[in-house]
């Protein structure tokens, strides 16, 4: 390419456009800074209007979240021993004591075991359908991939029902292994499309290569196909994570007690008088961060994701 | 073609080592390795979509599962048709498919236009924009209902002080007339970037000598831009219109956690209806009815949707 071309677009142009841009995207992330910094507030700072940009923090918002406490009378509070920790000094700073840990530690831990059980089943089921789609003639293989997309087009409400009443016979429903099951029937039409795509992409070439060497058709999908599509496995991974992550429908129609994952519960963090803003905040905080790490990590491999491999780079 | 070749130098190898390298037939191998996939689809998404069926010809309730099911035929069909609960759902739905389409796709083609003119940093901004479509709809729309708090919300105050009114003045969530606006401007804040996305594919597909060769022949920016910018976009276009059509068609997550479907039922789209009706009235039968009528007309758009993108992607 030469130096100077006529298509670049000029430097005003390009500080115009870059001002827009930035300008745009700081007010995007005007929410996102909000609940971060209403996780450090206390609850009536987190309320006071106008609106405080500064303010003292405090990690009160945290304890709340992750401790269920109850009022004590002023006498109480001074028969009761020094407080043992941080956490203990800010409640009794409230008029309230700590009788034991909340739900959210269970919930967040309920949320880890379902998004990568059902990551982890859907990877391997998606994998190997996605490679006998690429590389056999399987009769059909156009209507197939369709169907496999088109379960995703059913509102989730629907399908719920039957899954209500299928899960409750079965067992299943509030149960791990039913929700796992659940998203990875939802995930792998996702799964099935994105690693066809990048398995398409490896040259048929190096298994007939193998294959001719003496490997066996398991051997050569193991020893030369899987290392090749490690890195489109490997994103195909984190987009169903996500999903899994973020999913809310089907948890809250599914799930209520043992197998209840973090986005149904979140909203439901009650404070004395209200919501609990700062607990609220909090939470929120703890359940987005990890996806937003993973998508700066995965900004490369983002688009294939989000559109079912449908645009490539 | 693989399997002839594979077939080839398993035939030029003697019968006991071809078996060997063959293993099991391919053909074996392909089945077993979509059967899990194939079976899983069945189980927990055909299946289900064929009991809805049937329960949607039934009287059927799910909280009283002991009861005689009643075969009822297309009578639950037919009262869909003439439920004028349904049809307000379905004009609410219409009215956040309409508007969020348009505006994600006019601001998101314009980010998209703007980060391709390749500004210095272009790429970190455009990782910070996409970060709201990754997160949880749910978590999102909850924390929305405190940022439009008449008094102390986030969203009052700012627009407040840019229009000079008072920030308690105006309820997004509480008001009948703002109430449709205030999911339409989340689900925009929270998918333009989706669309941004696919354009910015779209735009970076074009090859730079096609706008040498405009220049060449002296045709105008603006011509340059309506011409040869916009058609080629127009697939990419069409494509993130369909995905988002089809996700906002099945809304529930994020309405269900900014307003409820309130006040009233103003803001109940077809999802959060369809919900109420099946777990909280347990009128199974009906809404599966509903759930078929739903299912059939997403997909049925999709298609004649799919036929036309198909047309544009073949000029």
């Amino acid at each position: 390419m030469s130096a100077w071309s006529i298509t670049e677009p000029s430097a005003r142009q390009k500080g115009i456009a870059g001002f827009l841009v930035i300008t745009y995207a700081l007010i995007t992330m005007l929410p996102l800074l909000w609940i971060f910094l209403t996780g450090f507030k206390s609850p009536p700072d987190s309320i006071s209007y106008p609106p405080k940009v500064l303010f003292s923090p405090t990690v009160e918002g945290y304890v709340n979240l992750f401790t269920t406490r109850t009022r004590v009378s002023p006498s109480q509070l001074a028969e009761m021993p020094p407080p043992e920790n941080f956490a203990e000094e800010i409640v009794r700073s409230r008029d309230m004591a700590i009788v034991g840990p909340s739900k959210f530690g269970d919930r967040f831990l309920n949320s880890v075991i379902i998004g990568f059980g059902s990551t982890f089943l859907s990877i391997v089921l998606g994998t190997l359908a996605a490679y006998a789609f690429s590389r056999f003639r399987i009769p059909f293989t156009d209507d197939l991939m369709f169907f496999i997309l088109s379960t995703r087009m059913m509102p989730p409400i629907a399908v719920a029902i039957p899954i209500f009443l299928m899960y409750r016979t079965l067992g299943l429903s509030d149960t791990h292994l039913g929700m796992i099951l659940l998203y990875t029937a939802v995930n792998i039409s996702l799964a099935v499309w994105l690693l066809k795509g990048f398995i398409d992409e490896i040259p048929r070439e190096y298994e007939e290569a193998a294959l001719i060497d003496g490997y066996t058709r398991f051997q050569a999908f193991h020893k030369v196909v899987l290392p090749q599509a490690a890195t489109g496995i490997a994103s195909t991974a984190i987009f169903c994570l996500i999903f899994a992550w973020n999913e809310y429908a089907f948890a809250v129609l599914l799930t209520s007690g043992t197998a209840q994952t973090a986005p149904p519960f979140i909203p439901t963090i009650i404070g004395v008088g209200g919501l609990d803003w700062p607990a609220v905040a909090a939470g929120a905080t703890i359940f987005l961060l990890p996806v937003m790490i993973f998508t700066v990590l995965l900004r490369k491999h983002l688009l294939r994701g989000i559109t079912f491999g449908a645009v490539r780079k | 073609m693989n399997d002839t070749l594979a077939d080839r130098a398993a035939g030029a190898t003697p019968p006991a080592l071809a078996r060997r390298v063959v293993g099991l037939s391919d053909r074996a191998i392909a089945w077993l390795f979509v059967g899990p996939t194939i079976f899983l689809l069945l189980a927990i998404n055909i299946f289900p979509l064929l009991w809805t069926v049937y329960l949607s010809f039934t009287d059927y309730r799910a909280n009283r599962p002991n009861r005689d099911v009643e075969w009822v035929g297309l009578r639950n069909y037919e009262r869909i048709l003439n439920d004028s609960d349904i049809w307000l759902s379905m004009q609410a739905t219409a009215h956040f498919l309409i508007w969020t389409i348009v505006l994600q796709v006019v601001i998101g083609f314009a980010l998209a236009w703007l980060i391709n003119r390749k500004f210095k940093g272009n790429d970190l901004w455009t990782t910070i924009i996409v970060l709201p479509m990754m997160l949880s709809p749910a978590v999102v729309g909850n924390f929305w209902t405190f940022l439009y708090q008449p008094q102390i919300g986030l969203f009052n105050y700012v627009v407040a002080w840019f229009t000079g009114q008072d920030p308690s003045s105006f309820e997004m969530i509480g008001s009948v007339d703002l109430a449709p606006w205030s999911i339409v401007i989340v689900d925009t804040w929270m998918w333009t970037p989706f669309v941004m996305l696919i354009c910015l594919a779209g735009l970076r597909s074009i090859p730079d000598y096609i706008y040498e060769a405009a220049e060449i022949d002296r045709a105008s920016k603006l011509r340059q831009f309506f011409t040869l910018t916009l058609p080629m976009v127009l697939p990419f276009l069409m494509l993130a219109i369909l995905f988002r059509g089809i996700e906002n068609f099945k809304m529930f997550d994020l309405v269900v956690q900014l307003t409820g479907g309130g006040p009233g039922s103003i803001t109940e789209l077809a999802s959060i209806n369809l919900k109420r009706e099946a777990f909280e009235k347990w009128r199974t039968g009906y809404s599966s009815a509903f759930a078929i009528v739903l299912f059939v007309t997403v997909f049925g758009l999709a298609s004649i949707y799919v036929k036309a993108l198909n047309k544009v992607k073949e000029r």
